[in-house]
C-alpha cells in the first residue's frame, strides 16, 4: 500500500482546489447546535436538511474524499489518519455534512468494519459513504439509564431469523434515520454481559414505531422506539451470538471519539456556534442591558471566560496525554466531568446575567429565549453521553485505582432485581 | 504533570530530587522559627541546576533547554510548590527576564550575571489593584546624574542580602513611570520584616529614602514600566500558577494515599462513593489547572497574541481551584488535617500565599474582562 499512497500535502492541495470547486461555503449564522436554539426546525426543514447532507455526502464520495481510512473494497480511499486530518483542515470554512458524522460513520460504520462480515460491509459501507444509509443507534432503554449493558430488549431465534422485542430511548435523528445498530438481550441465563448480541436493522421494519421525544426547551430531535415482534434475518447479526458486550465497547469507544480523534469523523473544523453562551456575546447583552460596567457582572463574564479556556486546555492536555500514553484512556473522563460542569454552570452565569430578560421575553428577542432555554435544559450537559456521575467512578476506580462499586447484577439476568416489582419475575 | 521534552524532563527530575534532599518537610518546619530561610550555597547549586537560566537567550548568559524558556521554568515552578521550598525562584526570573529583554549591556554584564550565577536574587515590587492608583507608591526625580527614589514597596520576598529590587517609579509632572534596579544595601533602603502565612519564604516592607542611584540603573526606555509591567505580570501568574499546581498535586496524591490506608466502619475511606466522587472532582481540578498552567507557559513564552487572555486564566482559575482543592483535602484527612504536625498546611501555605500576591483571582478575572472588552470593539 504505502508505494501507492498520495503524500499527505499533494492530497491536501488536491482537496483545497476541488473543495473550493465543489463545496458551498458554511453559514456561521446558522445555528446547528440544537440545544442552543430557541425556535426549533419544523420536520419540514429537518428534512430538507438531512436532504442536503445526503447531497453533499454524494458528492465527498464522487470527489473522491468519502471514508478516508476506508478500505477501498467498501468504497473508501484507502488513506491514512494524516489524509483526513489534512481533509478536515482543508474543508474548514465549508458547509458539509456534519449532521450524519454521528452515528453514520462513528459509531456505526466503525463498527461494521471491525465485526461486520464481508458481506455486511459491502451492502452497506458504499451507501454510507454515498450519503445512501444513513444509520443511527438502538442502544438506551427506558429502564436503563446509564446501565447499557442491563438491555431488557429481547431477541428471541426463530430458525434463521430473530425476533426483537422491547424498548429503545435518546436515538438521535431515529426518525429520519435509514438504518440502525441495535442492541438487545439473547440470552437470560448468564450475566449480564454475558447475554448480549448486536444487530443491524432498517428503520423502516414492521413492527418498529418510532416516537419523537419533545425537551424541555422545545427540541424534538431525541426518538423512542418500541420494538413489537420486529424481524431481523440472522444475516444481519453483527458479531457473534452473546458477544454483544465485546461488540459494544468498541462500539462505545468509537461514540466517544467523536469529541477528537476518529480516523472515519469528516469535518470537525467549523468552531461550533455557542449561541449565546459565546463570549462577545455576553458582552454585547451586558452593554445592552446597561451592566457591562458593573463588577458583579464583570466577575460573571470572566468567570464565564477563564472556565472556556480552562476547559479548552484541559481537551487540549488530556487528548494529548491519552495518544502520546502518559494518561490511559479512561482519562477522557476528565474533561467529560469538567465540561458537563462548565456548560452547566455557564447556563447559570448567562442566566444571571439576562436576569429578568433572560425569563421574559419580547418576539424579537431570540438570544434572550436561547438564555432561558439553555437553563432549562442546562442539565443534559452533566446527563448526555454518559452522566457526570458515572464518569466520576470511571475516575475514581479505573485511573486513580479506588475500591470498585459492589455489583448487585452478577447473577444470570433474569435474577438481577430490575425494580420494586420486576425482581426476578421476567 | 506536563507534557515536555526529555531535556525538561530532566530540569525538573534533577530540581525534584534536589529539593526532595533538601527540603524535606522537617527541615521546612524548622525554617519556619528563622527570620531568613535563604540559604547563598543551596541557591547557587540551583543556579547551577538551571533555576535562573531560561528566561534569558545564551546570548546574555542564560539558556532554555526547549525553544520555550517560560515551559521549562514552569516545571521549576511546580517541583518548588510541590516541596514548598523557598527561593526566590519567581522573583529572581521575572527580573532576569526585565534585566534580559531591556537590560543596557551594562546591567546584563553586572547584576545580570550575578543573578544568573545565582550569586545575587531579585525582587520585583509590585501589586496590582482593580481599583485605586498604586501607581504612585514610588517617585523618582532626578539629581545631576543620578536618580533619586522616594517610596514604598510593600510585601517584597526577601532573598539574598545583596539582592535587587525592580521598582516602578513616576517621574516629572506626567506620572509616567520608568523601571529602576536598586541593590537592597544601597543607602536608604530600609526594611522591615512582615509576618504571613508562608512557613518558608520571608517578607518584607521596603521604604526608599533619598535613595541615590545613577540614572542607568533605569531598566528600559523612560515611561515604559507600565508595559512592561504586565509583561512581567504574565509571567508571574504562570510561574505562580505552576506553584500552585505544585502544592495541589502533592496535597491530592498524599489524600489519595489516607484515602487507602485509613479505615473507618470496618473498610478504607476510599471504598465510600462520597469518597470518590471527591477524589474524582479533585483529580480532574488538578489535570485542568496543570493544563491552563501549561497552555499559559507556552502561548506567553512564545510571546503569543494571546499570550496575556491565558496568563490571566490561568491565575484566575489555578489561584482560585488551587486552595480550594487543598482545603478539601484537609476535610477528608478530618481533624489530622489541620495540625502542624501533617504536613498539608505546607501545601496550602504555599498556594494561597501565591493565589493572593502579584494580583488576585478577582483581579485576573477583571483583567481578562478588560482584554475581551477591547477584542470585542477592535473586532468591530
Amino acid at each position: 500500500m504505502s508505494e501507492t499512497v498520495i503524500d499527505v500535502d499533494v492530497f491536501a492541495a488536491r482537496a483545497r482546489t476541488w473543495l473550493a470547486e465543489n463545496m458551498p461555503p458554511a453559514d456561521p449564522a446558522k445555528d446547528t447546535f440544537f440545544l442552543h436554539a430557541a425556535t426549533h426546525p419544523t420536520d419540514e426543514q429537518v428534512l430538507a436538511r438531512a436532504a442536503t447532507c445526503r447531497e453533499l455526502q454524494r458528492r465527498l464520495f464522487d470527489g473522491g474524499f468519502a471514508g478516508i481510512c476506508v478500505p477501498a473494497e467498501y468504497g473508501g480511499q484507502a488513506l491514512t489518519p494524516a489524509h483526513q486530518a489534512a481533509f478536515n483542515r482543508e474543508i474548514k470554512g465549508y458547509d458539509y455534512p456534519s449532521e450524519i458524522q454521528a452515528s453514520t460513520f462513528i459509531p456505526c460504520m466503525a463498527v461494521l468494519l471491525e465485526f461486520g462480515t464481508e458481506e455486511q460491509k459491502l451492502r452497506h459501507i458504499p451507501r454510507m459513504l454515498r450519503g445512501e444509509e444513513i444509520w443511527v443507534q438502538l442502544l438506551s432503554e427506558p429502564g436503563g439509564g446509564s446501565d447499557a449493558a442491563g438491555a431488557v430488549t429481547s431477541a428471541t431465534r426463530d430458525g434463521d431469523r430473530w425476533v426483537l422485542n422491547g424498548s429503545k430511548i435518546w436515538t438521535t435523528s431515529g426518525w429520519w434515520g435509514d438504518w440502525a445498530l441495535c442492541l438487545a438481550r439473547t440470552n437470560w441465563d448468564v450475566e449480564k454481559h454475558r447475554g448480549l448480541t448486536v444487530y443491524s436493522l432498517p428503520m423502516s421494519a414492521p413492527g418498529l414505531q418510532i416516537r419523537q421525544i419533545e425537551l424541555v426547551n422545545g427540541s424534538k430531535d431525541f426518538c423512542e422506539e418500541f420494538l413489537t415482534d420486529v424481524v431481523v434475518p440472522d444475516a444481519d447479526r453483527i458479531g457473534d451470538v452473546d458477544a454483544g458486550w465485546s461488540v459494544m465497547t468498541r462500539w462505545l469507544h468509537h461514540e466517544r471519539t467523536i469529541s477528537g480523534g476518529s480516523p472515519y469523523v469528516t469535518g470537525g473544523g467549523n468552531r461550533p456556534n455557542e449561541g449565546p453562551y459565546d463570549l462577545a456575546a455576553l458582552i454585547g447583552a451586558a452593554r445592552r442591558l446597561g451592566t457591562i460596567d458593573d463588577s458583579a457582572t464583570r466577575a460573571l463574564i470572566g468567570e464565564a471566560q477563564t472556565s472556556s479556556l480552562v476547559l479548552r486546555a484541559l481537551v487540549e492536555s488530556v487528548t494529548h496525554k491519552m495518544a502520546a500514553g502518559s494518561l490511559p484512556h479512561h482519562a477522557a473522563a476528565m474533561p467529560r466531568l469538567f465540561g458537563g460542569t462548565a456548560n452547566a454552570r455557564r447556563a447559570a452565569i448567562a442566566t444571571e446575567l439576562y436576569g429578568d430578560a433572560g425569563v421574559v421575553w419580547s418576539p424579537d428577542e431570540e438570544t434572550s429565549a436561547q438564555v432561558g432555554l439553555g437553563y432549562l435544559i442546562r442539565q443534559a450537559s452533566c446527563i448526555g453521553g454518559g452522566t457526570t456521575e458515572m464518569a466520576r467512578n470511571v475516575i475514581a476506580e479505573r485511573l486513580l485505582g479506588m475500591p470498585r462499586e459492589r455489583r448487585a447484577d452478577t447473577d444470570a439476568f433474569r435474577d438481577v432485581p430490575r425494580g420494586p416489582q420486576a425482581s426476578g419475575a421476567h | 504533570m506536563f507534557t515536555q521534552t526529555a531535556d525538561q524532563d530532566l530540569l525538573e527530575a534533577t530540581t525534584e530530587q534536589y529539593l526532595a534532599a533538601t527540603y524535606p518537610p522537617a527541615r521546612l518546619r524548622e525554617l519556619s522559627r528563622r527570620d531568613s530561610t535563604f540559604d547563598a550555597a543551596l541557591w547557587k547549586q540551583g543556579a547551577e541546576l538551571g533555576w535562573t537560566s531560561p528566561l534569558v537567550p545564551e546570548s546574555a548568559g542564560g539558556g532554555s533547554v526547549s525553544d520555550n524558556g517560560l515551559a521549562d521554568l514552569l516545571a521549576v515552578a511546580f517541583q518548588f510548590g510541590r516541596h514548598a521550598a523557598p527561593g526566590p525562584l519567581i522573583g529572581t526570573n521575572v527580573v532576569v527576564a526585565a534585566l534580559g529583554r531591556w537590560g543596557s549591556a551594562e546591567q546584563r554584564g553586572g547584576p545580570l550575571a550575578e543573578l544568573l550565577g545565582g550569586t545575587a536574587t531579585a525582587a520585583w515590587a509590585h501589586a496590582p489593584r482593580s481599583v485605586g492608583r498604586s501607581h504612585a507608591a514610588v517617585r523618582a526625580a532626578r539629581s545631576g546624574d543620578d536618580v533619586v527614589l522616594n517610596g514604598t514597596a510593600s510585601r517584597v520576598e526577601r532573598g539574598a542580602p545583596n539582592g535587587y529590587l525592580l521598582v516602578a517609579a513616576a517621574t516629572g509632572e506626567d506620572d509616567a513611570r520608568s523601571h529602576y534596579l536598586v541593590p537592597f544595601d544601597a543607602p536608604g533602603v530600609q526594611t522591615s520584616p512582615l509576618g504571613g502565612i508562608d512557613l518558608t519564604r520571608r517578607h518584607l516592607a521596603v521604604v526608599l529614602r533619598d535613595v541615590t542611584v545613577p540614572a542607568t540603573s533605569r531598566v528600559g526606555e523612560p515611561g515604559t514600566a507600565d508595559d512592561h509591567d504586565e509583561l512581567l505580570l504574565d509571567l508571574t501568574a504562570v510561574l505562580q500558577a505552576g506553584e500552585i499546581v505544585g502544592a495541589m498535586e502533592r496535597a491530592f496524591a498524599t489524600t489519595l494515599r489516607w484515602t487507602h490506608d485509613r479505615y473507618s466502619f470496618g473498610r478504607p475511606l476510599g471504598s465510600y462513593q462520597e469518597i470518590k466522587h471527591r477524589m474524582a472532582d479533585l483529580r480532574t481540578q488538578l489535570e485542568a489547572s496543570a493544563a491552563v498552567a501549561e497552555k499559559a507557559a507556552r502561548r506567553v513564552g512564545e510571546g503569543g497574541h494571546d499570550a496575556r487572555t491565558w496568563a490571566s486564566a490561568a491565575k484566575a482559575h489555578v489561584g482560585r481551584a488551587g486552595p480550594e482543592v487543598i482545603q478539601d483535602c484537609v476535610q477528608l484527612h478530618g481533624g489530622i488535617g489541620v495540625t502542624f504536625e501533617h504536613d498539608l498546611h505546607l501545601y496550602l501555605r504555599r498556594a494561597t500565599v501565591d493565589a493572593q500576591l502579584f494580583g488576585t483571582p478577582a483581579y485576573f478575572t477583571e483583567r481578562l474582562v478588560r482584554l475581551l472588552n477591547a477584542a470585542v470593539d477592535g473586532g468591530r
